[in-house]
């Protein structure tokens, strides 16, 4: 057995790095950025060498299957001897393929701020945050138990609400900490709920026992889940769409993807971090991490397939729309993380039917990398021109060609072109799809062919559209060049880790449970390709010059193009249903009974307690005697209790 | 048995009482020794004390069974010792500038050796006579601000209501003797006999007493006047290691000597129980004057305490232990900062600590924690300490009593949070000016803090005490 409880140092020097950044950050501002880069340096360094020896050194079992290691398990509490909570560290093929992703990610974040936020009031503190939301992350992927996930999981949401709230002066970000922090959090009453039920009827938290006790189709224990009946579902399909609605807010999913758009109103490494590579895919993770109990429900995994592949093609077709350039690449997260679920949605769980888990995890792999470099990008694009409006933008190709390259091999990724590494995970999906349901397989195509167009009319209209002369309105003003060095370099890594990840063999590390043989299906990979390659056609038709053509489109789409660039009214609809409706309602009567009714009884508690202490106190006389007195009372009340009374 | 055996059964008792004569050769023999050579001998050998007290497991009786150690004595003998050391720390700065610091380590060692002799009794003659000897070189300490009528005052009130309290336990002995014949811990428990009004009576009587020494309403008034008169680190003594000991020898003569009217006791403590958390918190919500107002919360904690010991069971011992050892901490960790700050301003009021925040960020935060764990908010440790304490109750089904506990348990948020929103939240024109801290004062915050913020979180700690306790 090879031993991995090295991985706890993987979680403890982001926490200690957050404690003494927290703590001492104030007293040496600048040096905090350097010391929370080499902590994640080292964290990644572990990361990858856990990855090393778990796949390269290890093997799969007996079974076909990669083993489950539980590297360290600590019993933190214990209620009852079937009821205890306890903290682990557990090894297997997703855990640690996301401990590389996290830690990647976040090492380049860490990198990139430092100049990214240099001469910031508050870095020391943004750094802490960048440690607490790596720690709280990494918790969550190598959880050994779903209460421990939960944890890790609020912890997630919380640090998440610090960072996208970093700039609390302004009001619009305010706003969208709150608004990301509530419509997550009323996602995970879904998913509380969802645990409560799933460990009442499999009497464990641990999650190799749910795993086990519900993959036994004759078990007791399976079989009661299943059977008992409420409003035509059984208890597990109950529990386990509940829990995916818990993942569905965390991940961004229609209709709790409100938040996520606003959420951009953090640091722009901040949205690279959270809402790209990691938190995001958070909900993803969830459901791959219990996909064997899902795939044992086809209805709860055709909730997953349907909301998947909706939220996909919806917020594809809103992307097209947005002229925020985060705004774009927000949607474009929500579609593609629509993707990694319709693709676990259409998957089955032995051998070849796998394929679909597989692609979901590659393409959370390379979406990871690509989505990063394009946050990093519009970062680098964003300190250079001080806006996020695509209007101010255009032509920067030869002021930024360092960007201008990176950026277009993330498209080309995105776009699903090979040989980038978009490609390659898409097409497992869509291949998956195929094979499993030709409807979700027509709406992805369809969303890849938008995706490709929205992301070649972001970037032409950062980089070509104008003359490269005229360029950045005002970038006279400052005269920093393209990027910092500390800037440049992630975004290098993360363009060759684009370039390379699709050739990591993928389907050979990270499966349902055992082997998986591809065959290629030349087809569909033509169709593909085309339908991306169709987007970018149109697109560098629309956008490559400056031209009349899109608003024209615009004009013509009218109403339809309308909703679309008001995100087809769901946050108007919110708004309608928590004012008029719960306000109203439901919050209006419950503050008139707060405020009469329990307020009065506290303050009647209050009052009393209050008169009660007035009397009490002369009895502390300070006379001698006085006490004296009291204390022979009491012994004479206390001998006649025992004598005769008790 | 040999005469090394008997030191390693007193180790403790052996140990101090060698500090007690070096100090006092000292004394006569050098005529200015350096203080802080002494307070470092002192607190040294505090260190090697609790050092020693891990070597082996003594265990058996001495001087025809008057004496007895068991590992569970150990365990209280450590706990108080821990205790003193703190205080000791704590103390050092205002000891350095004292001009009698050699005496006061003579008298509260010699108070730390009537303790472990009184826990250690396995009759009720040694007990009285360690009884005595933690109490009477106690008040003298309580007078050692001798500048400070308030001292003399407090120690004053101390020496006369403990004088009261000895005569009443002194008759409960006597009567004990008359009807049982034996002063013995396992003859009295043999002979007792639940018909006999006499031996009730006695009962009674060594309620009130030991009530008295852990401070219970009504035997309690005492108390305030004694705790705002003292020097902080007597107070801190006081409220913590008095108290513990008290409880300790309480517990282990309540379930092994009276077991047999368990059902009468455990009534009456009920009862004083209620009482005593319910008075205790509403004196603390009247006062102005923060030692007064640790006294009064420390009443209150005397009150939570003794559920455990109602329960009559080891889950209830192993809780009153655990949150022992908890309140020693917050407890100690509060009056720590109230020393250094009247150390060094003079200020003991509440209304001084408004806007502390600003000039003394983190001797706020430290007094926010320690009040957070009084109160019993989680994480800190003194939330795991209440609720295991009242999951012990919950097991004995004492729910009239746990539900009277809840209760004062809000009230009691009330008046920690109060010094909380001074510090944090009251605006203030002129708070206190930022100063130097001494280190080993910053020493028992720090630790204090740690081990309240992670003690919670280290199960095995509450199974250790565990295997050390026993019930009826």
């Amino acid at each position: 057995m090879v031993n991995y409880s090295y991985i706890a140092l993987v979680l403890i020097i982001p926490l200690a790095v957050f404690i003494i950044t927290g703590l001492f950050g104030k007293r040496f501002q600048s040096f905090s950025g350097i010391l929370g880069t080499a902590g994640m340096l080292a964290a990644a360094c572990l990361s990858y060498y856990a990855a090393y020896q778990y796949f390269i050194l290890g093997s799969r079992g007996a079974d076909c299957a990669w083993p489950t290691i539980i590297a360290l398990k600590q019993t933190w509490l214990q209620f009852s001897p079937n009821l205890r909570i306890e903290m682990g560290i557990m090894v297997d093929s997703i855990s640690v393929m996301m401990l590389v992703v996290v830690t990647t990610v976040s090492l380049m974040v860490h990198l990139y701020s430092i100049s990214y936020m240099h001469g910031e009031e508050r870095f020391s503190t943004y750094y802490s945050f960048l440690s607490l939301f790596s720690f709280s992350m990494l918790g969550l992927v190598i959880s050994t138990n779903i209460f421990q996930m939960y944890m890790f999981w609020e912890l997630v949401g919380v640090s998440s609400f610090l960072l996208v709230g970093f700039y609390f002066t302004k009001p619009s970000a305010v706003a969208a900490a709150k608004k990301a922090f509530i419509v997550t959090r009323f996602a995970d009453l879904g998913f509380l709920a969802g645990i409560l039920i799933l460990s009442f009827y499999s009497e464990s938290l641990d999650f190799q026992t749910i795993i086990h006790r519900m993959m036994d189709y004759n078990g007791s224990i399976f079989l009661a889940a299943n059977s008992a009946s409420f409003m035509g579902a059984s208890a597990l399909t109950w529990a386990l769409c509940l829990i995916f609605i818990g993942g569905a807010g965390k991940s961004a999913m229609f209709p709790l993807h409100i938040w996520l758009p606003d959420a951009m109103e953090g640091p722009t490494p901040v949205s690279a971090l959270i809402h790209a590579a990691t938190m995001v895919v958070a909900g993803v993770f969830l459901v791959a991490r219990l996909f064997p109990v899902y795939s044992q429900i086809p209805a709860a995994l055709d909730v997953v397939m349907y909301v998947g592949a909706f939220t996909s093609l919806f917020a594809a077709i809103i992307a097209c729309t947005q002229t925020d350039i985060k705004r774009v690449l927000a949607y474009s997260t929500i579609s593609q993380i629509g993707y990694m679920m319709f693709g676990l949605g259409v998957s089955g769980y032995w051998g070849d039917k796998a394929l679909g888990f597989s692609g979901s995890m590659f393409h959370l792999f390379t979406h990871a990398m690509f989505k990063a470099l394009l946050f990093l990008g519009a970062g680098a694009v964003i300190h250079f021109i001080h806006s996020n409006e695509m209007g101010d933008m255009g032509g920067l190709r030869k002021k930024m060609p360092l960007t201008n390259i990176v950026f277009l091999v993330a498209c080309l990724a995105i776009s699903g072109i090979p040989p980038f590494s978009g490609f390659f995970s898409k097409e497992e999906i869509l291949t998956a799809a195929f094979n499993h349901n030709k409807l979700i397989y027509a709406m992805g195509l369809v969303t890849a062919a938008i995706t490709a167009f929205y992301m070649f009319r972001l970037y032409f209209s950062i980089f070509w559209n104008k003359p490269a002369s005229e360029a950045g309105g005002h970038a006279d003003a400052h005269s920093h060049g393209e990027a910092p060095v500390t800037m440049k370099i992630p975004l290098v890594f993360l363009c060759l880790a684009t370039l390379v990840s699709g050739f990591i063999p993928f389907n050979e590390f990270v499966t349902a449970f055992d082997k998986l043989e591809v065959e290629f299906h030349l087809p569909l990979a033509i169709a593909a390709v085309s339908a991306g390659a169709i987007g970018i056609i149109i697109a560098t038709i629309l956008y490559l010059k400056p031209s009349t053509m899109p608003d024209k489109i615009a004009a013509t789409l009218g109403s339809i193009y309308q909703s679309a660039h008001r995100k087809f009214y769901v946050d108007e609809l919110y708004l309608f249903i928590t004012q008029k409706v719960v306000f109203n309602l439901i919050s209006a009567p419950a503050a008139w009974f707060d405020r009469n009714v329990v307020d009065g009884m506290m303050n009647l508690i209050a009052d009393v307690t209050e008169n009660f202490s007035d009397e009490v106190k002369t009895f502390q006389s300070g006379k001698i005697s006085g006490y004296v007195m009291w204390f022979f009372a009491g012994a004479i009340l206390l001998s006649i209790l025992i004598v005769y009374v008790l | 048995m040999s005469l090394l055996n008997y030191i390693s059964m007193m180790r403790f008792e052996a140990l101090a009482l060698g500090v007690v004569i070096m100090l006092l050769l000292v004394k006569v023999f050098s005529e200015k020794m350096n203080a802080s050579v002494v307070l470092g001998f002192v607190n040294l050998s505090l260190v090697a004390l609790l050092g020693i007290s891990f070597v082996g497991h003594p265990h058996g009786t001495a001087f025809g069974g008057m004496f007895r150690i068991d590992s569970t004595l150990m365990l209280e003998k450590q706990i108080i010792t821990l205790a003193l050391l703190l205080i000791s720390l704590q103390a050092n700065s205002w000891l350095k500038k004292h001009s009698s610091y050699l005496e006061f380590y003579v008298l509260i060692l010699s108070v730390i050796i009537g303790m472990y002799f009184m826990i250690s009794s396995g009759n009720f003659l040694m007990f009285y006579l360690g009884l005595e000897m933690a109490t009477i070189p106690l008040a003298s300490l309580a007078a050692f601000d001798f500048d400070r009528i308030k001292s003399a005052e407090g120690a004053g009130k101390m020496i006369l209501s403990s004088a009261f309290s000895s005569a009443i336990l002194l008759f409960g002995l006597s009567i004990l003797y008359g009807t049982t014949g034996s002063l013995d811990f396992n003859r009295v428990a043999e002979n007792f006999s639940l018909t006999s009004h006499l031996e009730l009576l006695a009962l009674a009587f060594l309620l009130a007493g030991f009530a008295f020494k852990i401070s219970v309403v009504p035997f309690h008034l005492w108390t305030a006047d004694t705790y705002e008169g003292s020097p902080i680190a007597v107070t801190s003594f006081l409220s913590v290691v008095s108290k513990g000991a008290a409880l300790f020898i309480f517990m282990t003569a309540l379930y092994q000597v009276f077991g047999a009217a368990h059902e009468k006791w455990m009534n009456a403590l009920v009862l004083l129980s209620a009482l005593t958390m319910t008075i205790g918190n509403l004196f603390a919500m009247r006062q102005s004057n923060i030692k007064r107002f640790l006294a009064f919360s420390s009443i209150s904690q005397a009150g939570y305490l003794l559920i455990g010991v109602i329960t009559g069971s080891s889950l209830g011992m192993a809780s009153v232990f655990y949150f022992m050892i908890i309140y020693i901490f917050s407890n100690i960790g509060a009056f720590t900062v109230v020393s250094v700050v009247s150390e060094n301003t003079g200020k003991e009021n509440i209304d001084d600590y408004k806007g502390l925040y600003k000039t003394n960020p983190m001797l706020s935060l430290a007094l926010m924690v320690f009040l957070f764990s009084l109160a019993g908010i989680p994480p800190t440790a003194g939330f795991f300490g209440k609720l295991f304490l009242m999951t012990s109750g919950a097991s004995a089904g004492l729910i009239a009593l746990l539900i009277i506990a809840s209760l004062n348990m809000v009230i009691s948020l009330y008046y920690y949070l109060r010094i909380v929103k001074a510090m944090f939240v009251d605006k203030n024109e002129s708070p206190l000016e930022d100063f130097a801290k001494d280190n080993y004062s910053k020493f028992v915050l720090i630790f204090c803090v740690i081990v309240i913020l992670t003690l919670g979180f280290c199960n095995y700690i509450f199974g250790y005490l565990q295997s050390l306790s026993f019930g009826l």
